[in-house]
């Protein structure tokens, strides 16, 4: 199972195994790693799950559809590296993937 | 003027509290995640009638019954939480009844529990068909996992399946079958989709998008029998006969306050609660779709959706450990139909000015309501920025010339 480090704002660090085809954001809820609220479960409804990626990784994330970037674009402290964590779907690639939680969701 | 309804509860004291939860949906879930994220630590049980732990519901209609989704998924929070929370879940049993006097609440197992306060997280039930042959077998409701599982058994191209109700839940069901290849009629009684909480602009835009995606809508159509020997054949409605191999029906929910009425707690469409989710017991409080509740312009409301459930329980939770906060959240929906994602936010009146941004027929618009010149509700059509801005103006009670808004070239982030 692909391994996935989520990093909250205070430096702590969590690695969770993430099944293949679930949400970065799912990893997240359902290991308890705080900082992502994802209110609507999901679909790209809300923008409570943004967080960012980190460089290393950016190049082999599937680009931003149009949806996530216009929620995105409401989010708060937005960078180049900011995604909706359920719109990124786990796959054997993104093994290692490392995101950080923003300091707030609203 | 705000007052609290209940007396500040010391730490110590909250250490030997004992809460108790009667249903185990999002509104639950999200009270115990409250409960735990503000340290409370007495003694937690939540009872519920289903036979799995809270999930969520709006996948059912939608990614789940289409089987894009495991049902693992569905399940809000790890079996672990609820240990690390303190928190008792009861799977499988219902509150029987409730004994104020002795803040007891007695569960169909047998089992007493004792409260010092109690939750109602009762949820909804489906509003089930009056007319005659609606037990036949092939008729089915949409409210749990097993009902989706159920329907997905029918999801076979060819198949035919009659929609009873053009609400959501009818229409997100006819869309996920009509992607597997069925023939798919809507019934509706009244003269458009989802009339009850959406405006005549967007039902008619689900009207087309149905329509272009093959599915048979007709209005002013009730079903008056369901047709079947062993099982269902057919739907009667005024007008003619629908024939079906599979029939669900959508027609709403009833709220589950039989139990608050049965313990003398004022009910009307829901259990009657203030905004802090408080009941007319003090030590007894409820919170989502059970609940009749001033929402965020001041009217009374029952609302059935995820936002009302979290939110509601957020404030519920911080009321019951005597740090009651006002429930004033501007409501939000979504629905997912096809490749169209509808946002609402805000609850639109009759009476209130719609004023179209965009252009329907671009599968990309939005429909902002006025109330007085200020933004009441907004409908958004995949058009995520309008819906998240109509969403701060409605909090902002925010007042926006017309002229503005349907000017396209006005981006959505400067309506504000």
């Amino acid at each position: 199972m692909p391994k996935i480090t989520y990093i909250e704002q205070n430096g702590k660090e969590r690695t969770v195994e993430v099944p293949v085809g679930w949400s970065v954001m799912e990893g997240a809820v359902k290991n308890r790693v705080p900082g992502i609220d994802a209110d609507c479960g999901g679909a790209c409804a809300c923008a409570t799950c943004h967080v960012y990626v980190d460089p290393s990784w950016l190049a082999k994330l599937p680009q931003r559809q149009e949806m996530e970037e216009q929620m995105l674009d409401f989010a708060q402290d937005v960078r180049s590296n900011s995604r909706l964590s359920c719109q990124i779907k786990v796959s054997a690639a993104l093994d290692g993937l490392i995101v950080r939680t923003p300091r707030t969701q609203h | 003027m705000l007052t609290a309804t209940v007396p500040t509860v010391g730490k110590q004291a909250r250490r030997h509290m004992r809460f108790v939860i009667i249903g185990a949906g999002q509104a639950a879930a999200q009270a115990v995640a409250t409960l735990a994220s503000e340290g409370f630590s007495g003694s937690l049980t939540v009872a519920g009638d289903e036979a799995y732990p809270p999930y969520q519901r709006p996948p059912l209609s939608k990614a789940y019954m289409a089987g894009d989704f495991i049902r693992e998924r569905l399940f809000l929070k790890p079996e672990s939480f609820y240990a690390e929370s303190h928190c008792e879940l009861r799977l499988g049993v219902t509150a029987a009844a409730i004994d104020r006097a002795g803040r007891t609440v007695t569960l169909s197992d047998g089992n007493v529990l004792s409260y010092d306060r109690l939750l109602f997280a009762t949820g909804a039930r489906v509003r089930k068909l009056p007319c005659p042959g609606a037990d036949l077998p092939g008729v089915y409701y949409l409210r749990g996992i097993d009902d989706s599982d159920a329907l997905h058994q029918h999801l076979v191209a060819g198949k035919r399946l009659a929609v009873v109700g053009g609400g959501y839940i009818g229409l997100e069901v006819g869309a996920v079958a009509r992607k597997y290849g069925l023939q798919v009629t809507v019934v509706e009684a009244l003269d458009r989709l989802m009339a009850r909480s959406a405006s005549p602009q967007i039902s008619e835009f689900y009207r087309k998008l149905h329509e272009s995606h093959g599915v048979d809508v007709r209005f002013g159509q009730a079903a008056e029998a369901i047709e079947g020997k062993s099982w269902v054949e057919a739907v009667a409605t005024g007008q003619g006969r629908i024939p079906a191999d599979v029939v669900v029906a959508g027609i709403g929910v009833v709220p589950n306050c039989e139990l608050a009425l049965a313990a003398g707690l004022p009910c009307d469409n829901g259990i009657i609660v203030d905004e802090f989710g408080a009941t007319a017991d003090p030590d007894i409080f409820a919170a989502g779709d059970c609940t009749n509740h001033v929402s965020f312009h001041g009217k009374r409301v029952r609302l059935e959706s995820v936002q009302n459930a979290i939110d509601q329980a957020k404030h519920a939770a911080l009321a019951m450990l005597g740090k009651p906060v006002p429930y004033r959240e501007v409501p939000w929906f979504w629905s997912d139909q096809y490749d169209i994602k509808l946002q609402i936010a805000g609850l639109v009146q009759p009476g209130d000015t719609a004023v179209v941004r965009g252009d329907a027929s671009s599968r990309k618009f939005s429909v902002f309501h006025l109330r007085d010149g200020i933004v009441a509700g907004v409908e958004a059509v995949n058009a995520a920025p309008d819906y998240i801005v109509g969403r701060k103006l409605i909090a902002a009670h925010a007042r926006v010339a017309p002229e503005r808004i349907v000017d396209t070239a006005v981006p959505a982030k400067q309506l504000g």
